[in-house]
């Protein structure tokens, strides 16, 4: 069950690259989406067994996740097939420039976003730390083409970037693995898999120094492809070149599976009693990355960079409330899902507004809600939505970090965080509700654009479940998530 | 055996020193294909007496890509790339070979304080992969020329493998194995991103790509 997670879109994938027909390639990839969802759809259902000899394991800090990534993958499959069929094939003039440019052939694009699919699959089940990290390396390399999919100097920038920061920061995390072998071997001397499961039954024996220099490794390496500041600085340049759908899956589904990584290896630390050493990192982690988000996202002339912003802003309230653990853990997990919901929902409608108004630019959009209006209400329920209002899920989970923080008596933590949760819920909505309202500008796109079922349906469904979850909290959902803030130390 | 570890790490330290103080650039791959082999030496070295066929693959392996494939992978990137030279780095040659001997002494500092569990092949690893990793960071960050940064994330790649075959003893394969798949994917799509650039841009300077700036 679990290796057929990870080998479907692999092989799909594969079959993607020798398909002739653009139809039938796009068919594979909407097959493969919901292949993939109904399998994650049954976990929950019917434990799955491990597989690969236990390599591949199914836990109470994966499964939210795979779901996750099952959904999105599967709403950004019907968004993207929408989206291939605007994008003609052939030259294209720039949007900014003016220059012409191709896109890159739609089996490398279609191919790459299954393989992408399948390293994501495998990172949230690898229960082997050398696996983990060999999957993490995948993602990057499997998401690098599709960061480049239109071929011009912009994108190209983005990629080198993404490429050569991530590729640093997944260095960095291989050689903590090898520290945790050394902090492994030197108790037991005999040869060490580095199996999380293992490591975890025997932490005491872990030799401490080394344990703490592989922690802080593995969090600045993982970190890095996580987008937590100072280590962010690929993050808005990926987000804003790359395709929206691309988007949408790197701030959705990406970010969470580097978080994963960061919680398996914290997972260790707190088996081996130094749970409170490493809190202390997350914690001013996630409040350099909330502060540092926030003023960045105060000026932004860019709508996708605004909101890749957002997304390391998030990225750090997943670190501080780990850091925080307790009640503020079991937050930091139900936002992960939140936040994915939300920015992915945005970012597919920041692809329909790039689409009918050509531009990126915050100052040259205007009148949203009258040319595009089904995009525009969705956007400004995105906007609140993300800024953590009420009723979506995003604010009871920003609310049970709050309450978390609060218990422990930590204020001036709480002060600081809503402080800058506030500074970024103004930011936000002046910037996205000047973009809704007004009367759009005449010049742009002659033709009227028209908004389409696939353009529309799959933000409204993430729109959705964001608001469900924020109504009501399926048991299944909160008994897992509970299991997993055990797993993380909390009480 | 020993002596021949430590020689090896000795001289891998040098590639590290003669790199930073290059700037042709066919010298620096060069010089980074010695280091290759020199790696290849230091997996045998490290596990003399007790060779078995995992380790003999991991070095053959290592010296055929590090040694061989991606020198001459860069090569021709170079030569579609038409450029003979680093132009101008953000750190001079001098000041750089500078930098790197106080890496090398700051990587010392740092294994006097994490001393390796039972007795280690030779004294010098932890040093040396160190050395050799803040050595790539800094061709990184210096170099303005793609290929260089590739070629400074080589270098960095180079110095967690020492550590990797001279340390982990006991780690399992799958992760030495990792090191040299993941290392040739991402040489192998950086080789295609540098010919990208060097056809969109007729050079491979990556201060050109400063659009995307804050």
């Amino acid at each position: 069950m679990l290796s057929a997670l990870v080998l479907i879109p692999a092989a799909t994938a594969v079959l993607c690259f020798f398909t002739r027909s653009a139809s039938l390639r796009r068919a594979l990839l909407l097959g493969a989406a919901a292949c993939h969802a109904g399998i994650s759809l049954a976990t929950w259902f019917r434990q799955p067994g491990d597989a690969w000899n236990g390599a591949l394991r199914l836990d109470a800090i994966g499964q939210p996740f795979l779901s996750v990534l099952s959904a999105l993958f599967l709403v950004a499959a019907v968004y993207a097939v929408g989206y291939l069929r605007r994008e003609s094939p052939g030259v294209r003039e720039d949007f900014l420039e003016g220059f012409r440019f191709t896109n890159a052939p739609e089996a490398v694009f279609t191919g790459c976003l299954l393989f992408f699919l399948s390293t994501m699959t495998l990172v949230i089940l690898s229960e082997n730390l050398g696996l983990l990290w060999i999957a993490i390396e995948a993602t990057t390399l499997s998401s690098a083409p599709l960061i480049y999919f239109h071929r011009h100097h912009r994108s190209l920038e983005a990629t080198w970037k993404y490429l050569m920061i991530c590729s640093v920061g997944i260095g960095l995390a291989l050689l903590g693995n090898f520290f945790l072998a050394v902090a492994a071997t030197s108790a037991t001397g005999g040869s060490v898999p580095l199996s999380i499961h293992a490591l975890c039954e025997r932490a005491a024996t872990l030799h401490t120094p080394w344990l703490k220099a592989a922690f802080i490794l593995l969090l600045v390496g993982y970190g890095t492809k996580m987008g937590l500041a100072p280590l962010h600085t690929w993050l808005p340049d990926a987000h804003s070149e790359a395709p929206s759908v691309v988007s949408a899956l790197l701030s959705g589904a990406l970010l969470n599976c580097a978080f994963v990584g960061i919680l398996r290896v914290f997972q260790i630390c707190v088996a081996a009693g130094l749970g409170p050493y490493a809190q202390g990192f997350f914690v001013w982690f996630g409040l350099l990355s909330i502060g540092l988000a926030a003023a960045f996202l105060l000026a932004q002339r860019d709508y996708k960079r605004l909101l890749a912003y957002s997304s390391v802003e998030h990225m750090g309230i997943l670190a501080l409330g780990l850091g925080l653990g307790g009640t503020a853990a079991f937050g930091a997990l139900l936002h992960a899902v939140n936040h994915s919901f939300a920015k992915a929902m945005l970012f597919l409608l920041a692809g329909n507004i790039l689409a009918a108004y050509h531009t990126k630019s915050v100052s040259e959009v205007r009148g949203v809600l009258r040319r595009i209006p089904v995009t525009g209400v969705l956007w400004i329920a995105g906007l609140l939505a993300i800024t953590g209002s009420p009723p979506f899920g995003t604010f009871v989970s920003e609310l049970l970090i709050l309450r978390g923080a609060l218990e422990q008596g930590r204020f001036w933590i709480a002060a600081m965080y809503l402080g800058l949760l506030t500074v970024i819920f103004i930011g936000m909505a002046a910037t996205m509700t000047r973009m809704a309202q007004g009367f759009p500008p005449q010049t742009a796109g002659a033709s009227e654009p028209r908004e389409g079922s696939m353009a529309i349906v799959p933000p409204l469904a993430l729109g959705l479940v964001v608001l469900l979850l924020g109504i009501y909290l399926p048991p299944p959902l909160d008994a897992v998530l509970h299991r997993a803030a055990l797993a993380l130390g909390a009480r | 055996m020993r002596v021949l570890l430590d020689t090896a790490m000795v001289l891998l330290v040098f590639t590290n020193l003669r790199l930073l103080g290059l700037s042709r650039i066919n010298a620096s791959i060069r010089t980074v294909a010695a280091q290759g082999v020199l790696l290849g030496l230091v997996a045998l070295a490290s596990h003399a007496g007790a060779w078995n066929a995992r380790i003999l693959l991991i070095a053959a392996v290592g010296i055929a890509i590090k040694g061989v494939a991606f020198p001459l992978l860069l090569f021709r990137a170079l030569r579609a790339a038409k450029i003979r030279r680093e132009v101008e780095p953000f750190l001079g040659y001098i000041p750089s070979v500078l930098a790197g001997v106080a890496a090398f002494l700051l990587s010392l500092g740092i294994a006097a304080r994490l001393p390796l569990p039972g007795r280690p092949p030779s004294d010098l690893i932890v040093p040396t992969a160190l050395t050799t990793m803040l050595v790539g960071l800094l061709v990184i960050v210096s170099r303005k020329k793609a290929l260089s940064q590739a070629l400074g994330y080589l270098v960095f790649e180079n110095g967690i493998y020492v550590f990797g075959v001279g340390v982990a003893y006991e780690a399992p394969a799958l992760v030495e194995m990792g090191v040299l798949l993941d290392v040739f994917v991402a040489v192998f799509v950086m080789g295609i991103i540098v010919f990208h650039i060097a056809r969109e841009f007729d050079s491979i300077d990556t201060t050109r790509l400063a659009t995307l700036k804050e």
